[in-house]
């Protein structure tokens, strides 16, 4: 990770609707607390609500007539806007994975550092906010662990601000929290980041929608077809019945695997809260040699 | 879940809108070193359901050498300039497009159709799709191939690249709508992902 991170070379992609429509390049207002002007014309979290709520009440009833659980978000979820034009009309092509598929890159200790798994030693200061731990353990469909496996995270500071630079919520930014950690998984498919609890922020896909606080995760298994992106929450958060995103998993057991459990036994005493999230895989596919199955080393293996 | 000993996988989520300062690096898209011996430029661009450009999607893709052998090394992410570790990161730009410098992958067994593994992510995507791109020639070899030979003509051509004057590949993405994209499912019909209950408003 770099030392200095340097904005322009962020992701500058437009975002139109996820983030506040002050214009990029407007002088910043933070002197003036400005609060950016309500889009009234923009849809109401009632409506959301409404929409949100027939497509649970639907699933409800399908579940009760011996339809399967969907263990999976929607890819065609309306409420989240953005979804309408960005998700397949045709289903997914039932493939039995070849070759390549079977595997998955390898990642080591030369591609990440251990200090990158600190978010909170990455700048001179403290960044500002509720220490946390996060930890927990990558498993495939079978429970074996994923070791030796590259988790990646990125998330908004304290106050619910990202340093991209398209995120115009006027919040601030934090000059000692980056928000991006990386490590490799251990030989049990552990991994463990030091970061601080973020914010929730508020988006664009209707009137005064605000997204539940999250940490985005990245991983990958020993196959490529087990590669995942995600978001973990935290418990008990008033938000998550209101958002479009949360709510793209109709299934209420499967969105609760996104939610981490607060453990205080895993607390730095007077110094860090901690959390603990696990994380599962699809199913593996390949027939796995004995050392594989016991776990690789995770490094630098060739 | 057909088997009840097996976990049930964590649902994913979509990438957001903020993943630009997280899960780009530095030569993510250069496999090779653009210009090398041997590298080729894998293009194109994602499209949404209205045909525009979709600006805020990142690909991934992970394919063989050129000899076919499935590379094991590390070094993707802090890449020597000469270690070929068969995985690549692209960020689409504000048009859409992608850029990868790779190889041809040769085929993985004798007689099979080389591929790239590709996985796509976008702002708006719920969840992540998996893809494939075909090299262009060995028509036998294309004919011959299990995925390619289930779908219709004018689906299976969607997964086949273009070959440029530059000897390059050019390939696009549509999420939606007018020759969409074969998105895969490797898991069956259990995935539940897409269309299963009841989708009435």
């Amino acid at each position: 990770m770099p030392e200095e991170i340097n904005l322009e070379i962020f992701n500058a992609d437009p975002i139109t609707e996820d983030v506040s429509d002050a214009a990029p390049d407007a002088p910043t207002k933070a002197a003036t607390k400005a609060v950016p002007a309500l889009d009234t014309a923009a849809e109401s979290q009632q409506i959301l609500n409404d929409e949100m709520n027939a497509l649970g009440d639907a699933y409800a009833r399908a579940r009760q007539n011996g339809a399967p659980a969907e263990t999976q978000p929607r890819l065609d979820y309306a409420p989240y806007r953005s979804s309408i034009l960005r998700h397949p009309t045709k289903s997914l092509h039932h493939a039995d994975p070849e070759t390549i598929e079977l595997y998955s890159p390898a990642f080591g200790h030369m591609d990440v550092h251990a200090l990158e798994a600190d978010l909170t030693i990455q700048h001179n200061g403290e960044p500002l906010g509720e220490r946390i731990l996060v930890s927990g353990r990558v498993l495939d469909g079978d429970g074996r662990p994923v070791a030796g496996q590259l988790v990646e995270i990125w998330q908004a500071n304290s106050a619910g601000r990202y340093i991209h630079k398209r995120d115009q919520h006027p919040a601030p930014l934090d000059p000692n929290f980056t928000g991006v950690g990386r490590c490799i998984t251990g030989a049990d498919g552990s991994y463990s980041f030091t970061t601080i609890k973020p914010g929730a922020y508020p988006w664009k896909n209707h009137l005064n929608a605000w997204r539940p606080a999250h940490i985005h995760f990245s991983l990958f298994g020993q196959e490529f077809t087990q590669r995942i992106v995600t978001q973990m929450y935290f418990p008990g958060d008033a938000l998550f019945a209101l958002d479009p995103i949360y709510q793209s998993i109709v299934d209420q057991d499967a969105r609760d695997r996104l939610v981490a459990t607060y453990n205080h036994d895993q607390t730095k005493p007077e110094w860090a809260l901690a959390y603990n999230w696990d994380i599962v895989l699809t199913g593996s596919k390949r027939t796995w040699t004995e050392n594989e199955a016991l776990g690789a080393e995770g490094d630098d293996h060739e | 879940m057909s088997n009840p000993t097996k976990l049930i996988p964590t649902p994913g989520q979509t990438v957001g809108p903020f993943y630009g300062y997280a899960l780009p690096y530095a030569k993510d898209r250069e496999l090779l070193a653009p210009g090398s011996a041997g590298s080729i430029r894998l293009q194109g661009t994602v499209y949404d359901g209205a045909g525009h450009p979709v600006p805020d999607a990142i690909l991934e893709i992970w394919q063989a050498d050129a000899e076919g052998q499935i590379p094991q090394r590390t070094g993707s992410l802090v890449r020597d300039g000469y270690t070929f570790t068969g995985f690549g990161r692209s960020a689409v730009g504000n048009t859409g497009a992608f850029t990868f410098t790779t190889v041809n992958p040769g085929p993985t067994e004798p007689g099979a159709a080389p591929f790239i593994s590709v996985v796509v992510f976008a702002r708006g995507l719920m969840n992540r799709l998996f893809t494939r791109v075909y090299l262009p020639e060995n028509e036998a070899a294309l004919a011959a191939d299990p995925l390619l030979a289930s779908l219709e003509p004018e689906r299976r051509q969607t997964l086949i690249a273009r070959r440029d004057p530059d000897g390059g590949l050019s390939w696009d993405i549509r999420l939606q709508g007018d020759g969409e994209t074969v998105f895969l499912d490797f898991d069956g019909a259990s995935a539940g992902a897409d269309s299963a209950g009841d989708a009435s408003k």
